[in-house]
């Protein structure tokens, strides 16, 4: 099969295929960032919403969760959890994260273990909040099921 | 060694080697966390045990790019590299600035290492593989800088080949979408998108044309193929890489919230993402069977053909696996990401390290025709068991992604999250024991180093 294509040829192929896909990929990334305010609700995304993905970042969350299916594989999956532990339910998800995260870690021998981040009142409803904007984003209908 | 000034490259080799035993070591460490919770806990929590050991995959990679970069560039200019000391400066920059993030990241809360290192001015630290402070990240972007400023000041004054070509066009990519890693919008969605083009266009991209420079410059002097039609392979092989690997950075932005569009962009461009590492493959063996000399270095051509075939394996076919769309709806987020990353990174990128020390250092070390046969034959030990080892390890990761998918995903009596986990743990363990094997392959490759010379 080789024996037909010459380096010139190659060499075209390369730059020409190389050029073309970059191209389609400039245009589309342009397209993305354009359609990406509505289909993750920006409006909503309040001061509360960005000071939680700040908390997220800051304690390096992703080191153990996935979030939207990346991340570490070591705990669970976080997009769903207000469906999954809040019911849909703000409020109750609310109060629900103030005392998941004030009860770490859990003294049950050998599970694997959430370390306490002493976050105060107020910064682990950031993170709810948070983990509510999230859990609307138009991802295709990912996650399949409710547990992620 | 044909020019003094590739003795820079040996630092780098050794170095980049002993991050690997960092590197596994943290791996298995990890895997007994995986199955006994209590593992190191508080002292080590699992995040700080993973951000080491993809930190230190990240770093040793680079070295060894450098090293391999170091040792073939003048040889292909035909002339002394700009200025070693440059890359002498360099590699000690990297080093403390790299030795210093990991005891950083081991002995300093992650929260309070942000709070020290600056990242209320600029936010970038907290983000899978890009966790390292800002000064780390400054200093990753003058070190990359001022060894793409001698590599393109050597090739400049001398003689310019495909290889070069190729190599400097991947380092510039490299350089480039690394500044993504400084772009972190309030938007998660957003964030993630250009995440991406750090992660992917490295990984599926730039560093697949290192790897082909550094290939197709082994195969040359290991075979003594005619350059032209090593060149035709090479421009073939990064062709194919180009076309699929941009566009397939898509397979990335199914289910994260990007349009619907990259479902079908995603999925066919990464279709064709194994080609190019099956091309790989044809050329190893190709240039073998062709080869006009027998060099004494077996075993560096043996690195070489592995890459090829690991590399695809890996990359190619574990890839594969769950690029397309309605696959990955049940694979995203699972441990079948974990088993394509970890024998794609093996296969391709650290054995490329392999080949081309495997190939350089014996020169290095005064030994032009290569070790002697006992310390070839017992590096061919530690290749056959670091393969095994990653092969093993990666089907258990992968049973344990389907397991994983059966339990959560499939079906209407779901289980949650920790009690998938739980049946799981047998699997972990087998994966543990493959990975210790790894690490004893690696041990035994170390070994080899110290074996006399017959007189």
């Amino acid at each position: 099969m080789t024996e037909r294509i010459t380096k010139s040829m190659a060499k075209n192929i390369y730059y020409g295929g190389g050029t073309f896909a970059l191209l389609i990929f400039i245009a589309l990334t342009f397209d993305t960032v354009h359609q990406i305010p509505e289909r993750s609700n920006e409006v909503n995304m309040t001061e509360s919403v960005v000071a939680g993905k700040a908390l997220w970042e800051k304690n390096n969350c992703v080191g153990c969760h996935t979030l939207i299916g990346e991340g570490a594989y070591y705990a669970p999956e976080l997009m769903n959890v207000f469906q999954r532990r809040g019911a849909s339910d703000e409020v109750g998800f609310k109060m629900y994260m103030q005392g998941w995260m004030a009860s770490q870690p859990l003294d049950i021998p050998n599970r694997r273990k959430m370390p306490q981040f002493n976050l105060t009142n107020e910064e682990v409803d950031n993170l709810s909040d948070f983990l509510i904007w999230t859990s609307k984003v138009n991802a295709n209908e990912w996650p399949p099921t409710i547990e992620g | 060694m044909k020019y003094s000034s590739q003795a820079v490259a040996k630092p780098y080799f050794t170095f980049a080697l002993i991050l690997l035993a960092g590197e596994i070591l943290f791996g298995l460490l990890m895997a007994i966390q995986y199955i006994y919770g209590d593992f190191l806990f508080p002292l080590i929590p699992f995040n700080v045990l993973r951000m080491v050991h993809t930190n230190l995959l990240i770093v040793l990679i680079l070295f060894g790019f450098m090293g391999a970069t170091y040792y073939l560039i003048p040889e292909e200019a035909e002339r002394e590299l700009w200025s070693p000391k440059l890359a002498i400066v360099t590699f000690w920059v990297f080093l403390v600035a790299g030795v210093a993030t990991i005891l950083g990241y081991l002995f300093v809360p992650y929260a309070q290492l942000t709070e020290l290192t600056f990242n209320n001015l600029l936010p970038t630290m907290g983000r899978e593989f890009l966790e390292q402070p800002l000064p780390t990240k400054v200093g990753i972007v003058i070190v990359v800088l001022s060894y793409l400023l001698n590599v393109v000041m050597t090739v400049l004054k001398g003689r310019k080949t495909v290889i070069t070509t190729v190599l400097i066009t991947g380092l510039l990519g490299l350089a480039l979408f690394f500044l993504f890693a400084f772009y972190v919008p309030d938007n998660l969605i957003m964030d993630k998108f250009f995440w991406w083009f750090t992660v992917h266009l490295w990984v599926e991209a730039t560093w697949e044309l290192i790897l082909g420079a550094i290939l197709a410059f082994v195969l040359i002097k290991t075979t003594g193929v005619d350059r032209e039609h090593i060149d035709k392979w090479l421009y073939l092989i990064i062709a194919m890489t180009m076309i699929s690997g941009i566009l397939g950075t898509g397979h990335h932005f199914f289910y994260m919230g990007a349009p619907e569009y990259w479902l079908w962009i995603g999925s066919i461009s990464s279709a064709v993402e194994p080609l190019p590492f099956f091309l790989m493959i044809l050329f190893a063996f190709t240039m073998t069977r062709e080869r006009k000399i027998q060099h004494d270095n077996e075993i560096a051509l043996t690195w070489a053909k592995g890459t090829a075939v690991m590399g695809f394996l890996g990359a190619g076919v574990w890839g594969f696996f769950h690029t397309l769309a309605p696959v990955n709806m049940f694979t995203h987020g699972t441990q079948l990401t974990a088993a394509h990353g970890h024998l794609s990174f093996y296969g391709a990128y650290i054995m490329i390290i392999f080949t081309i020390i495997s190939y350089a250092m014996p020169i290095l070390r005064g030994r032009p025709h290569g070790n002697c046969k006992k310390a070839q034959k017992r590096e061919l030990t530690s290749f056959w068991m670091m393969n095994i080892g990653m092969l093993g390890l990666t089907l258990a990761l992968s049973a344990a992604g389907i397991v994983q998918i059966l339990d959560q995903r499939v079906g209407t009596e779901l289980l949650g999250f920790m009690e998938s986990q739980e049946s799981i743990a047998g699997i972990y363990m087998v994966r543990a024991g493959f990975g210790l094997l790894v690490f004893s392959g690696l041990i035994t490759y170390f070994t080899s180093f110290f074996i006399k010379e017959e007189a």
